[in-house]
């Protein structure tokens, strides 16, 4: 098999964002080259990317590639991409302590090498420092416990 | 003498207090991002850059741009040290100067770094001040299809830099450019690939792609292979060079300063390429070339001179032109922006307390950072041993808080996480993010100066090419195009960034 799947799998990904991208301009107003309108741009922009990603899958088809992937790290990426939506979602109400810390431990336990033991010391010593930090040294407008938790 | 006077001015706003506090916090967290494994200047600024707002204008660029440069410092303390470049543009670095850490001399190799560096920026410091207010003189007379063609040259140069497939970078140009589009459109107030989302009516917070494509995604493919880093050398001595050292060193540092000074004005990330550039040079003329490879101090000298040089002249641009030759420039314009000025031509004339403040705080930074990074390597030798597990998960810390605190908007901390997978996946498929981000700042710009143009024009795109300008640079974009397909560039082109990984 003389063939790159990464090159095909990007060239698909590209002609994927470009034609969603020219799809969507086409909803927009136009206008001519003299006064382009707001999709005029873009959808010339969709194309070229719709058919640089159509290279990109067809050299992937037939040029040979030498390559190494790694495994994806399933446990790090669902941990990494939720912890900062764990902190999105709880900031208003926890504030930012709790907040922080329960952010830390996620993005710690990403680590395969990490403990939770370690994870605790280390998102309680970050909890600190950074409420130190930006609450108290540079007065960023944040509770640092919020309303869920004051009765 | 105009220049003395207005350097003058400089030293005077880089030297308050104040100033002199936040470069030196600038400079200090720079080189800690440069030591310190799978964090770059691009994530750090990015994160830096909300808590910067509350500043005055001078003092943010002056810490922003300290991390900058600053992390080429540590970069290079990393890639002698244990053979591993903090920073793409110290990769050349490591060839010799791990060879002089084994053979006992990590201390010349260090020392001379932080030399040529500092020499290299001073000299680059001088430079920028001679080059850009004429620069920014002819940059008044340009009109929207020479903005726009100028554009075009630095997101073509961004290309050559970029690892990997060409036709990949290409590709994520334009994605960035179309990213960059997302929200009201400027001339009509039409909401543009909103879905309906109001907070995306502003378009998507840069920062958040920045921290998610460099920060977040960069920690997974760290993920992927956990390793331990081996420090070689537990404790450095000898920092003095010896006579014959010395002797060997002067010129490379001469010949890297000019190469570097001049490349770092290229759009696209001139430093890679001028360490790249100038360690080439001093192998070939070296009357010795044999010894490259194998601890040769000329091959540390140089390459350091010139990325230094580089860095600081890749502000002539920024401050110019209003246009980021590299992420962290990207960054900046941000931070310009956010402060209410816009990039350009016109800072110097409006700003000039700012304009030379920011340039003399760079020769500021550039004395720090030699202190810092000599009397004091026995720190930085210490937080080569800090294991990344640990690191990371500040790093999400602080990427989260910087953005919330923007305008605590969540929308922005959910975009991190968006853009931490898009960044992966792509980086996982053999594309590179630099170019995506650069495109991303520019994507507005370039739609903007070319809808001026064609009305200047009369819907005509003849314009671009009967400006002379303007047709100036679009050959100089198409050449470079050219230039990076011919085949003999290309594998050149591949042996170097084969060597860099």
């Amino acid at each position: 098999m003389r063939n790159s799947v990464r090159d095909l799998l990007a060239g698909l990904a590209f002609m994927a964002f470009g034609l969603a991208f020219a799809i969507a301009s086409l909803g927009y107003d136009l206008g001519t080259a003299l006064r382009m309108g707001p999709g005029y741009f873009p959808l010339a922009l969709g194309c070229v990317l719709a058919l640089l990603g159509l290279v990109i899958a067809a050299k992937g088809l037939t040029d040979g590639g030498r390559e190494v992937m790694h495994r994806v790290p399933w446990r790090a990426l669902l941990l990494l991409l939720g912890a900062p939506i764990f902190f999105g979602l709880t900031i208003k109400g926890l504030g930012l302590g709790p907040t922080l810390f329960v952010t830390v431990m996620m993005s710690a336990l990403a680590s395969r090498e990490m403990t939770i033991g370690t994870a605790m010391v280390l998102a309680l010593l970050l909890t600190v420092f950074c409420v130190a930090i930006f609450v108290y040294g540079l007065s960023v407008s944040v509770p640092v416990i919020g309303p869920w938790l004051s009765f | 003498m105009d220049i003395l006077a207005n350097l003058g001015l400089g030293f005077v706003t880089a030297l308050s207090p104040v100033n002199v506090l936040y470069c030196f916090v600038g400079v200090l967290l720079g080189t800690l991002v440069g030591v310190l494994p799978g964090i770059g200047p691009t994530a750090t600024v990015a994160m830096l850059l909300p808590i910067t707002f509350s500043f005055e204008p001078v003092t943010a660029l002056i810490m922003l741009a300290g991390i900058y440069y600053g992390a080429q410092y540590g970069g290079s303390t990393t890639a002698i040290l244990i053979n591993l470049p903090g920073e793409s543009s110290s990769a050349v670095t490591a060839i010799d100067g791990y060879q002089m850490a084994r053979q006992g001399r990590a201390g010349a190799a260090l020392a001379v770094a932080a030399l040529g560096s500092f020499f290299a920026g001073t000299v680059a410091t001088m430079a920028v001040a001679l080059f850009a207010p004429p620069l920014a003189r002819m940059a008044l007379k340009f009109g929207p299809p020479e903005y726009f063609s100028l554009i075009v040259l630095g997101l073509v140069a961004s290309i050559i830099l970029a690892h990997g497939s060409i036709l990949k970078a290409l590709a994520m140009i334009v994605l960035g450019l179309l990213l960059g589009l997302v929200g009201q459109d400027i001339y009509t107030g039409t909401p543009r690939f909103t879905f309906g989302l109001f907070e995306l009516y502003s378009g998507i917070n840069f920062v958040s792609v920045a921290v998610g494509v460099f920060g977040v995604a960069e920690i997974l493919r760290n993920l992927e292979t956990e390793s331990k880093r081996e420090v070689l050398v537990k404790k450095v001595t000898g920092l003095w060079l010896t006579l014959d050292e010395f002797r060997k060193s002067w010129a490379p540092v001469l010949r890297g300063t000019a190469l570097g000074s001049i490349l770092g004005i290229l759009p696209g990330g001139g430093h890679i390429l001028s360490s790249f550039a100038s360690y080439s040079i001093e192998k070939r003329i070296s009357p010795t070339p044999e010894r490259f490879g194998h601890g040769a101090i000329e091959g540390v000298a140089a390459p350091e001179s010139a990325n230094n040089a580089a860095a600081q002249t890749s502000f002539i641009p920024l401050l110019t032109l209003g246009l980021p030759a590299h992420p962290v420039m990207a960054l900046m314009v941000g931070a310009f922006i956010v402060q209410g000025i816009t990039p350009g031509p016109n800072v110097i004339r409006d700003e000039p307390a700012l304009f030379w403040g920011l340039i003399a705080s760079m020769w500021v930074g550039n004395l720090m950072l030699v202190l810092l990074n000599l009397p004091l390597i026995g720190i930085w030798v210490r937080m080569l041993t800090i294991p990344y597990r640990v690191l990371f998960p500040a790093i999400i810390a602080f990427a989260c808080i910087g953005c919330y605190s923007l305008d605590q908007n969540v929308f922005d901390i959910y975009a991190i996480a968006v853009f931490g997978v898009i960044g992966y996946v792509l980086v996982k498929l053999g594309c590179e993010p630099a170019p995506l981000l650069l495109g991303f700042v520019l994507g507005p710009l370039l739609e903007e100066h070319m809808r001026r143009a064609m009305i200047i024009s009369r819907g005509d795109p003849m314009i671009f090419v009967t400006r002379p300008i303007s047709a100036a640079l679009l050959a100089m974009s198409v050449a470079v195009l050219v230039i990076t397909f011919l085949p003999m560039i290309r594998r050149k082109r591949e042996e170097v960034f084969i060597e860099e990984d």
